[in-house]
């Protein structure tokens, strides 16, 4: 795993990837701060926070799409399952390694609470709760991506693909407003990614939030050894 | 030692391999030849356990491949069709991180710096792979197979893509490989395999069709051996002069050459050698042999031979 986790970063920081992903996550999230904090002058980071969401959807399948459809186009997949390491372990080295320069990306908003608190002492309860809250969804997000890698040979496909879910995650709340029929509703609210995250943007370390998030992760990491292990039986 | 038994793979309705046995002693070098698409790569991705068997076992070292996949994996070193080549990595970070990935419990640096040598790509070593050539990044497909010294070798088409002297260099260094591993290599191209290995497996359509010693493949196939002979002399006469040969078979006329001169193929009994005894009685029934020729199929026509054979067989069933 260590092996895989080493390749994956550094080919992450060999490559424009990485810095093409920083660059994009640093700017929108500067725009964000600027926007809220400077013009409409005030120290809460909440609105920044929300609205990093969208730009999170666009940012994690670009981290993601290459982990397994890329393997797939070389044929190094070959060299990956034929060697002593287990899938588990290849499929979790992976994605340790997208959400290490994601939560690299996300550490952006620790700079911008010590600039707060050059003016005055900014929500630490905030800052602190919502960094958590933007790994879990990061984490849960790319998992979905490195599933949605697996299936697929081509980057292009894996990143559409894995954009319109987050999109669809994203949406979620917005559709179950439109939907009359009670129990659909109140079943797609239960995974509405922003319901959940939001809470973490108002300061508060919800334990049902940090549940969903991480079964979502394990679920999609789990699916993903399962397409790896069905393509070899089939 | 690697044991292959009734190893089938079907995809849906259609048998890639069907029902392979083949056992593999150390020290010895498996050709494995085969038209394309003859499964040769599906059963080599079977043994390396790249993809599983629909039934049938593999057995390396008394280990199974779906019992202990740890253990067969790391004993197995793998050079796939396509080299699983990471292009972006100069070729020493690739090792290393091969090395990393098999967990071989070496001096790192001192073993990819030998197995480098070894295979002649130390003078490219801090190069990026993207840039390498066809001939280089085989090689250093090659070296990611031979990191740990696996006690086993399977080699998908190792020469494809290489210039003639590298071919050569790759033929020689499976046979040196071959006295300390066991190696199972597959070609399609024949002289290569009859060159390098000491047993030739012939697969044809999912299914083995000839396992035989590189030398005895020719005669096991055929059963008989041929001469072909230009005759000059009359066709009564020269038919009842060969037909008393001891250990002639079978005597045909294929062409008339003009001039009262024959062209004759006589099939005879493996072991004999019936060429003394066709000139003593040419010359005794006043033929005059113009010329005479070994007529035994070279390796390249058995494998066609075969390979056609099991084809129409095939077509035959279908019917």
């Amino acid at each position: 795993m260590r092996a895989i986790l080493k390749r994956e970063l550094s080919s992450y920081f060999n490559s424009a990837i990485a810095y093409i992903v920083m660059a994009m996550f640093f700017g929108f999230s500067g725009y964000f701060f600027v926007g809220t904090c400077f013009v409409g002058n005030t120290s809460s980071l909440s609105p920044a926070f929300s609205n990093i969401f969208v730009i999170i959807v666009f940012l994690t399948p670009i981290i993601a799409m290459k982990t397994f459809s890329e393997e797939k186009r070389q044929h190094t997949d070959q060299a990956l399952f034929t060697s002593p390491a287990s899938l588990p372990r290849i499929v979790l080295g992976k994605f340790l390694g997208a959400f290490i320069l994601y939560a690299v990306c996300c550490m952006i908003f620790v700079v911008y609470a010590l600039i707060i608190s050059i003016f005055t002492t900014p929500d630490w309860a905030v800052i602190l709760c919502t960094i958590i809250g933007l790994l879990l969804l990061g984490g849960a997000l790319i998992a979905i991506d490195v599933f949605i890698s697996a299936l697929t040979e081509s980057q292009v496909i894996a990143a559409v693909v894995g954009m319109a879910v987050g999109l669809v995650a994203y949406m979620m709340s917005s559709i179950v407003s439109m939907i009359e029929v009670e129990w659909i509703s109140n079943a797609l609210s239960a995974i509405a990614f922003t319901n959940y995250y939001s809470t973490f943007t108002y300061g508060i370390l919800d334990p049902s939030g940090i549940v969903f998030f991480l079964s979502v992760t394990a679920l999609f990491l789990f699916f993903t050894v399962r397409v790896f292990e069905r393509k070899r039986w089939s | 030692m690697v044991e292959v038994k009734n190893l089938t793979k079907r995809y849906g309705n259609t048998t890639v391999v069907d029902d392979i046995s083949f056992t593999v002693n150390t020290g010895e070098v498996l050709g494995f030849l085969g038209p394309n698409g003859a499964g040769k790569s599906t059963t080599m991705n079977m043994i390396t356990g790249y993809i599983s068997s629909t039934a049938g076992t593999v057995t390396v070292d008394g280990n199974e491949i779906l019992d202990n996949p740890r253990k067969v994996k790391s004993s197995i070193g793998y050079l796939p069709e396509i080299p699983p080549l990471y292009v972006d990595m100069t070729v020493r970070k690739y090792l290393r991180f091969m090395f990393d990935l098999k967990k071989v419990k070496l001096p790192r640096d001192e073993h990819i710096d030998e197995v480098m040598r070894l295979v002649k790509i130390s003078d490219v070593s801090e190069r990026i792979i993207k840039h390498l050539s066809k001939g280089y990044r085989q090689r250093v497909g090659f070296a990611q197979a031979l990191l740990g010294n696996p006690p086993v070798l399977i080699l998908d088409e190792p020469t494809v893509g290489l210039d003639p002297k590298q071919i050569i260099e790759i033929r020689n260094l499976i046979k040196s490989l071959g006295k300390k591993h066991t190696v199972i290599f597959s070609s399609h191209v024949l002289s290569e395999i009859s060159a390098t290995c000491d047993r030739i497996i012939v697969i044809s359509n999912g299914k083995i069709v000839a396992d035989a010693k590189s030398d005895e493949l020719s005669t096991s196939i055929t059963g008989e051996q041929k001469l072909n002979l230009d005759i000059e002399g009359s066709q009564g006469t020269v038919l009842d002069a060969l037909k008393v040969i001891p250990g002639v078979i079978k005597i045909r006329k294929t062409a008339d050459l003009g001039n009262n001169v024959g062209r004759y193929i006589v099939e005879y009994k493996n072991g004999v050698d019936i060429r003394r005894d066709v000139f003593r009685s040419m010359a005794t029934a006043g033929a005059v042999i113009l010329n005479m020729e070994n007529g035994n199929e070279t390796l390249e026509d058995s494998f066609l031979k075969l390979v056609s054979e099991d084809q129409t067989r095939e077509a035959g069933g279908v019917k």
